[in-house]
């Protein structure tokens, strides 16, 4: 240590430069060694560009608090990220906070093992179009923990977990993002005890095509307080957030294996849980090894609230939720879009792999049947939705809460 | 004589420097100042390559804000790259690939007033290939190892004109692994068959590069020359169609990350030169993370359509947060933005 603090020093001197945070923060990420922790000093950074960890192991990065350490990126000039972390083991991001960056605040990539812990990700100007997309964002990792954390205003989702497995999202708060917390093509994932309030979307649970990791699945979503996502969807269009309608508590696209349950879901006005085949997002697939369909989804025990009131009538799917049902939507709202995969020969969709809806409090329901109402679509009046939850009810005994990983 | 007895210290130290120092630390591979390596005879601005310093040239290179780029490759004495079948080659433990990044004051006069910015060292380790960049004094006659980057301001004039004004960036260790990488591995871009099966100047005559590293003993198993694939100048309309050099310029500004086995993969868009799967190439293909990298639009590339294409939006910016690449550049390369408009308008 004595080395290599020698060796950063001199080679600072030798430069003839000042110390500045960034610098001595990047050469500090170069050349740390197995079980280093670097401290993010007390006070406000102002970093001009992304700062990278790249194939290190066994770090930990560590500020004094969230409001303590700051690194802030509102006079970004270079990278698309704040802090880039690639190909690393056993991360440890601790007590920091990262502020306006351009793009992604905190992305990490093919790493082995990365906790956020007490880790804020910000738009201090809240939400903008012109925010970066993503807040705490690991993709093509495995063994990640992200608790006790904040995402603020990022416009696609806060906290982002992406194609990655084996991940425990809980004790965070997700506020003013277009998707709060979202899961995309992983696998493995629980997510409890969090807050998400104030975004477009609460939690949103998706696969999508065209991706390296292509089936996500076996996520649990519970305990979590999910209410008043009714925020405009601040998405730039191209994303495929932007399709989501104000007024979401919980989104699952065409994913399998997904329970949502013991959760408090209020006051989201549009769908407080919607369950969704990727048709719903009327773009073409080109991925033949794309399942576009949900499966074995399973919404129970969960406490739904609701003051009547309209949905966001500036998206087609609130418009139409309107003209049925005025200004009491539904509750759970599901597509009707079964995986063809699953259904027998007498037309029965496979017990294992239906929809499940039980036990939720206060839970009004339709399906709305898209397969055979396609044709009325734009006549809504006409369209039969059905309100009849009976189908659903698939007797199952569920467990209680899983212990935590 | 003396040249090649340093070279010989400088093998010694990089192979034996593991024993002396525990931590895998980048340091230890890299000596503090370029003059320490020998690589250039007489006044080191000159570049004027010592015995073994072979220079080269790539028919398609990445943008970075206009600098002009003078490339040497040093092998390990009696040691040669092997031939793959892919196009690359295997390197020899202790290689290194020199590139010296510069600026002439007028693009008018490439040779006059010139200023040199870096020199990269890719350098092939026991621990694998580092990048290491020196940054040149103000009197030229040094450069600095500098491995967490640095900001340099710079102007010149273009040649259409044009007085340009930049903060140059030279990239810290970790960027560049950013670009050079595959699998978790650093790996060389540029030495690939494909881009050095052109002619180049050498001080005793014109040669095929190729076929010249064949003379030198520098490679095991090259193919016949004619059988090998050659990417053409994108800048050089002579060398291909307006596709063929769109698809040069992709693959050579892009495909470095949008590539199966990089970090671009997680996109779903591969823009090598070898792919041909419309949808992967991004045509009608949605965007997956690029928030607000997107500009409002649904697609990658609209045939018929540049306006309309994220591809040609995000290469015409310059913020950190929509451009693409993310890094080598802070200027938008006019020309190839041209180029790839072109291609997409033409495409039905």
């Amino acid at each position: 240590m004595r080395y290599k603090a020698f060796i950063v020093s001199l080679f600072i001197i030798s430069q003839g430069l000042a110390i500045d945070t960034e610098k001595d923060l990047q050469t500090q990420f170069i050349l740390a060694e197995p079980g280093d922790t670097i401290t993010i000093p007390k006070g406000t950074h102002n970093i001009k560009g992304a700062l990278s960890i790249e194939g290190k192991e066994n770090l930990v990065i560590r500020g004094s608090g969230m409001n303590r350490s700051i690194l802030s990126f509102a006079g970004q000039t270079e990278g698309a990220q704040g802090i880039s972390i690639t190909n690393s083991t056993n991360i440890i991001l601790e007590d920091f906070s990262v502020h306006d960056t351009k793009g992604d605040a905190i992305k990490v990539q093919y790493t082995d093992g990365i906790i956020f812990r007490r880790v804020s990700a910000e738009w201090t100007g809240g939400p903008k179009e012109t925010n970066g997309a993503y807040g705490l964002y690991p993709v093509l990792c495995q063994n990640v923990l992200i608790e006790h954390s904040v995402a603020i205003a990022a416009s696609d989702a806060g906290i982002y977990v992406g194609q990655s497995r084996n991940i425990v999202v809980r004790y965070s708060i997700a506020v003013n993002n277009v998707a709060g917390i979202e899961i995309e093509n992983s696998i493995d994932a629980e997510v409890y005890e969090n807050h998400t309030y104030d975004n477009t979307g609460g939690i949103l649970i998706f696969d999508l095509p065209d991706l390296v990791q292509k089936k996500g699945g076996h996520i649990r979503v519970y305990n979590n307080l999910i209410e008043n996502n009714n925020l405009f969807n601040f998405a730039p269009k191209g994303a495929i957030v932007g399709k989501v309608i104000p007024g979401t508590g919980v989104m699952v696209l065409a994913t399998s294996d997904v329970h949502v349950y013991e959760n408090t879901i209020r006051n989201n006005k549009s769908v407080a849980t919607g369950i969704v085949s990727y048709f719903i997002t009327e773009e073409a697939i080109n991925d033949s090894l794309y399942n576009p369909y949900t499966s074995s989804i399973h919404i129970y025990n969960n406490i739904y609230e609701r003051s009547p009131g309209l949905p966001a009538l500036d998206y087609e799917i609130g418009q139409l939720l309107a003209i049925k049902y005025g200004r009491n939507t539904p509750d759970i709202i599901y597509d009707g879009m079964p995986d063809p995969a699953y259904i027998n020969a007498d037309g029965v969709i496979l017990p294992e792999s239906n929809l499940c809806i039980q036990n939720n409090s206060d839970a009004r329901f339709t399906n709305m049947d898209i397969e055979n109402n396609f044709e009325k679509w734009y006549s809504p009046f006409l369209s039969d939705f059905s309100e009849d939850l009976t189908p659903f009810h698939c007797g199952i005994t569920h467990h209680p809460v899983a212990t935590s990983k | 004589m003396a040249t090649i007895m340093s070279k010989t210290i400088i093998w010694f130290i990089l192979t034996f420097s593991v024993v002396f120092s525990s931590a895998p630390n980048p340091l230890k591979y890299a000596k503090p100042k370029l003059s320490d390596y020998g690589f250039f005879k007489h006044r080191m601005a000159d570049h004027i390559p010592a015995e073994g310093v072979i220079p080269y040239s790539v028919s398609a290179q990445l943008f970075s804000d206009y600098a002009l780029k003078s490339r040497f490759i040093v092998l390990p004495e009696g040691q040669r790259l092997q031939y793959k079948s892919d196009g690359s080659f295997d390197f020899p433990q202790g290689s290194v690939l020199i590139k010296t990044f510069y600026y002439p004051a007028d693009f008018r006069n490439p040779n006059q007033e010139i200023k040199l910015m870096e020199t990269r060292l890719l350098t092939h380790t026991p621990e694998g290939w580092m990048g290491f960049a020196y940054v040149w004094n103000e009197t030229q006659t040094e450069a600095f190892l500098e491995i967490a980057g640095e900001r340099l301001p710079v102007s010149f004039i273009h040649s259409d004109g044009e007085k340009i004004e930049l903060e140059y960036s030279v990239p810290n260790f970790n960027q560049c692994k950013g670009c050079h990488v595959n699998q978790n591995q650093m790996i060389p871009i540029g030495p690939k068959v494909r881009l050095l099966n052109h002619e180049f100047e050498y001080p005793d005559g014109t040669m095929n590069q190729l076929k010249k590293w064949n003379i030198l003993e520098m490679i095991n198993g090259l193919p016949n020359l004619s059988t090998l694939p050659h990417t053409p100048d994108y800048d050089d309309p002579l060398e291909g169609s307006i596709a063929e050099r769109s698809r040069a310029w992709i693959d050579i500004n892009c495909a470095h990350c949008h590539r199966l086995g990089a970090p671009g993969e997680t996109s779903g868009l591969f823009l090598n030169i070898e792919e041909n799967d419309p949808t992967r190439l991004g045509i009608f293909k949605p965007p997956v993370a690029a928030g607000r990298g997107s500009g409002n639009m649904r697609y990658t590339i609209v045939p018929g359509n540049p306006e309309e294409s994220i591809m040609v939006y995000r290469m015409e910016s310059t913020d950190p947060g929509i451009m693409m690449p993310e890094l080598s550049r802070k200027l938008v390369h006019k020309e190839g933005v041209k180029l790839v408009k072109e291609w997409i308008r033409n495409m039905k």
